[in-house]
């Protein structure tokens, strides 16, 4: 009966698809904000189906192939398994908010602005579910073009530099990538792209060694980890709120998800020797944003650097090899998207309101707007991880697993969550108590769409941080498989 | 052996319409049709139908490959007509010598399609050049045009003799013109093989603009008008690509291993240097003639690798570059101020135009999704399929990533920039819906390449 779940994963691509390059030639004002809004609400169906009906199966049911240039031994394969169904949760109910939330007339050229919002959804899909190492780095590069239009013409005011500035980097790193792909399909048997030839690949321990660079840098970048991060505050200061919200909450993951599917599978060897290293040098990074953004008086900037710690405890996570810590990783990663879209999505409602991006010269919004207060402070309990929220339960297993590997490095890495406590605390003592500034006397409350946006984000932080062992039972269909090799090392 | 005949006939049909019409467009409408013509009885060929027979010794032999090369470029010369057949028009009294001109040089690019003797590529290349030194010198009363075309001429001419001096070194060496009697006499390098090989590969680096011979080309490029350079930068650099990968693996194939070297220097030098100084310049024109030098770059890396891969790869890569210098070639040719300033908020005003040479630049950087990822991609995968030097995947990678630099500052100015003062120019309806499929054209290659280099088996 379910045979039509078959083609899970193309829909996913494709309807994203259709309804950008639909929307680029509709001219009718409105139509293309429906068009994107349908075609993601459509995308979360399809995810949440996939979820429902294919768990007893497997990933089996949930594969497609189509042969796409078999000269070169690639095809389109996509698949649906345990981690790339979370990111695709994500990812289908970020889309949805964050079209909600742009208002009618915010962009002008609305049919270009939501064609290339629907194809970046179109390239993050593609990316989390292929199953073949071009078609990975062909979705890669997708994703990153739309994003690069999009902030370059609707950002700030220094757009065009700092989103240069990220393009070149991502693309470097990208090409970094693709070098690492070409070697390894060189070494499958029969020259093949396919994932599952890449995993059973037999390399040398140098080799491994100098392409564990090659794709870590690569996935490095996207995160960002210190010290490759310099275009993440730059670029997300001036890109347009909603892309910001994409870029923090889904485009970083695509390094996390990288670090997981691809880069831990298949050079053992070489992520033993580093491990150790890598950790500590994620864990200074993490202090080191930590730091700065205690000290950051733009909202946007103080996002952004709260945004490289967390990712880093879940690079961190990752190298600790555990597979308590890989579960946490993912469901983090889901938490983090979640938590982090409601932290923008605040920081545009005052900017709006207030037109000023300071945190000190706002002051005693809490009088003027007591529901954004309650949804906000729900959001930054649940990112400093309190418990009952859902990054409470993420990162407490992270660092479970972490202790584990090294209680030293754990310890050093919880630093990093005091320090964030500290930050996003001030920054909700001095935006929303204390004395009404004159930039804060006009501000209304947040109206109805706000107020459904926040309670969905609100539902999930309760639901996931009280009872989140369905979603581990999801997650735990691929760690196992991602860890395999280090049994025996 | 269609194409030769029908073309050169064509060429003096050309001429004699000039005679007989007066008006500009129809000589224009007759050049297309002459093309469409060509690329029928191409596709005669292709399909086994041969219309003259015609002894020639075996020194002209069709394959597949050279087929599918001449479609290419039948195809691409058919775009560029359309694109930039009313430019042509503008150029002196009678546009119709200009088509004879171009129609004389598709004929010796079909020569140069199937040669098998060294003769056969001589004159291949001297009918390919000097109708394009009459086209470097077109604009009469502009200095820049002159001082290009006598530049070319005498650097063409140059090349030509060293070409010349390879050839009788060859044939001192083995005794024949013969491409396959050559190969099959090269069991060990002699001096004089040595030098007649060098000289050549130095000959052929001249025509392709491969560093260090490529000084003549900004300046070529830069003075030529600009409706011809988009012509010489494109079609005739591929059939130039052509020659060069033609004659190497049917020449001097057994000695691979001896001269993979050099063409792996010469590439790494081409690419190097073509994209770095790219960066650096201020003139769109100028750029894209250093553009044209890294691409050589990118596809010398197919001559070194000389494999089947290479050998799809460069067909992919001549319709690749093709239609995308091309397009924005033909939208240059519009204005008279090149410089990039001039280009910026390009696409507020003519959006269709800005998203047609969005696509092209995109395709020349290398993106994925469009033809040009693809065309990268093959040549890459063929230098790794030969199994040696890997080190070249790596210097090609790092100059795309440098060349993304310099193209991506055309997409800021087109999309990102204020508007800039500019010449008020009127797109014809007709011109951007071609430029349009053009670039729905880069795409569809983008996606499914097979499309195109099927062609090489059915």
């Amino acid at each position: 009966m379910f045979a039509a779940f078959d083609n899970f994963p193309s829909l996913l691509i494709w309807l994203p698809l259709v309804a950008g390059v639909l929307s680029f030639f509709i001219k009718k004002e409105g139509a293309p904000r429906n068009i994107s809004l349908l075609s993601s609400i459509l995308s979360l169906a399809i995810v949440i189906a996939s979820l429902l009906f294919s768990g007893q199966q497997h990933s089996a049911l949930n594969q497609v192939s189509y042969i796409w240039i078999p000269d070169l031994g690639s095809s389109f394969g996509f698949i649906l398994d345990g981690l790339t169904k979370i990111l695709c949760l994500l990812t289908a109910i970020v889309f949805p908010l964050v079209l909600l939330i742009i208002n009618k007339d915010e962009y002008k050229n609305s049919n270009a602005f939501y064609g290339l919002l629907m194809l970046t959804q179109c390239g993050l899909m593609g990316v989390f579910m292929a199953t073949d190492a071009l078609v990975f780095y062909f979705f890669w590069e997708l994703a990153l073009i739309p994003v690069y239009f999009l902030s370059s013409i609707w950002g700030g005011e220094k757009r065009i530099k700092a989103t240069f500035k990220f393009f070149i980097y991502t693309f470097i790193g990208s090409l970094f990538l693709l070098i690492g792909i070409l070697y390894l399909y060189l070494k499958t048997p029969h020259q093949s792209f396919n994932l599952a030839a890449f995993y059973n690949l037999r390399l040398s321990a140098p080799e491994q060694h100098w392409l564990f660079f090659l794709f870590f840098i690569a996935f490095a970048i996207k995160m960002p980890i210190f010290p490759l991060h310099t275009w993440q505050p730059d670029a997300y200061e001036q890109a347009p709120k909603p892309v910001t919200m994409i870029m923090s909450s889904i485009m970083v993951k695509m390094g996390v998800f990288g670090l997981i599917r691809w880069l831990l599978p298949l050079f053992p060897l070489a992520i033993k020797d580093y491990n150790t290293g890598i950790i500590l040098l994620i864990t200074v990074g993490m202090i080191y944003a930590s730091l700065i953004a205690i000290y950051q008086d733009s909202i946007k900037r103080l996002i952004a650097y709260s945004s490289i710690a967390h990712i880093g405890l879940m690079a961190a996570g990752i190298f600790s090899l555990t597979e308590v810590a890989l579960e946490g990783v993912i469901l983090q990663m889901f938490n983090h998207g979640i938590n982090i879209v409601a932290l923008w999505i605040a920081a545009d409602f005052l900017e709006k309101q207030t037109g000023v991006t300071k945190i000190s010269q706002l002051g005693g919004v809490a009088q003027k707007a007591p529901k954004l207060t309650i949804f906000l402070v729900i959001a930054a309990m649940a990112n400093i991880a309190l418990p009952l929220t859902n990054a409470f339960v993420g990162e407490f297993t992270i660092f479970n697993g972490l202790y584990k590997f090294n209680p030293w490095l754990a310890a050093l890495a919880g630093v990093s969550i005091i320090l964030s406590a500290v930050y996003t605390l001030n920054m909700i003592k001095n935006i929303f108590y204390g004395e009404l500034v004159p930039a804060t006397t006009d501000v209304k409350d947040i109206g109805r769409t706000h107020i459904l946006v926040f309670s969905i984000i609100t539902l999930l932080v309760f639901v996931v941080g009280i009872y989140p062992s369905p979603i581990f039972k999801i997650i735990q269909e691929s760690t196992a498989m991602v860890l395999n090799k280090y049994g025996s090392l | 052996m269609n194409t030769i005949i029908f073309s050169a006939l064509w060429g003096v049909l050309m001429m004699y319409v000039g005679f007989i019409v007066k008006k500009q467009k129809s000589a224009t409408a007759f050049a297309i049709v002459g093309l469409i013509v060509l690329l029928v009885v191409n596709w005669l060929e292709y399909a086994g139908v041969s219309i003259f027979s015609i002894d020639l010794q075996g020194m002209l032999r069709y394959n597949r490959l050279s087929l599918v090369f001449n479609l290419v470029i039948i195809f691409s010369t058919l775009v560029y007509f359309l694109l930039s057949g009313s430019d042509i028009e503008k150029f002196g009294k009678s546009s119709s010598d200009y088509y004879a001109l171009i129609f004389f040089i598709l004929t010796g690019i079909s020569i140069i399609a199937g040669f098998q003797s060294l003769l056969m590529l001589f004159i291949g290349i001297e009918i390919i050049s000097i109708p394009l030194y009459i086209l470097a010198g077109s604009e009469k009363n502009n200095l820049k045009s002159n001082e290009a075309a006598l530049k070319y001429f005498l650097m063409g001419a140059f090349s030509t003799g060293i070409m010349l001096m390879g050839i009788a070194f060859l044939y001192g060496d083995a005794g024949t013109f013969y491409l396959e009697g050559i190969n099959l006499g090269l069991g060990k390098i002699t001096p004089m093989l040595a030098v007649g090989m060098v000289l050549l590969m130095a000959a052929m680096s001249f025509k392709v603009s491969a560093a260090p011979f490529h000084f003549w080309t900004p300046d070529v490029y830069d003075g030529t008008p600009t409706v011809f350079t988009s012509f010489m930068a494109t079609i005739v650099k591929a059939a130039g690509f052509f020659a060069f990968f033609r004659l190497f693996e049917n020449a001097f194939g057994n000695l691979h291993a001896d001269w993979e070297i050099l063409i792996a220097v010469i590439a790494t030098l081409t690419l190097i240097i073509g994209n770095v100084t790219a960066v650096f310049q201020q003139s769109i024109k100028r750029m894209l003639s250093y553009s044209s030098i890294a691409q050589a770059g990118f596809m010398l890396l197919g001559v070194f690798a000389l494999n089947i891969f290479a050998k799809q790869g460069l067909v992919l890569y001549f319709a690749a570059y093709s239609l995308a210098t091309l397009g924005i070639f033909a939208v240059l040719a519009k204005f008279k101020d090149h410089s990039i300033e001039a280009f910026n908020g390009f696409a507020k005003q003519y959006p269709l135009i800005g998203f047609s040479m969005l696509i092209c630049i995109l395709s020349l950087a290398g993106i994925p999704l469009t033809a040009g990822f693809f065309a990268k991609y093959y040549m890459l995968i063929a230098v790794i399929k030969y199994g040696k030097m890997f080190w070249l995947v790596i210097v090609g990678i790092l100059c795309a990533a440098i060349s993304v630099y310099y193209y991506f500052k055309l997409v800021q100015a087109i999309y990102f920039k204020e508007a800039a003062q500019r010449e008020e120019v009127v797109f014809t309806r007709s011109f951007e819906l071609i430029m349009l499929a053009n670039a729905i054209l880069i795409i569809i290659l983008g996606i499914h390449p097979n499309w195109l280099m099927a062609l090489l088996y059915m």
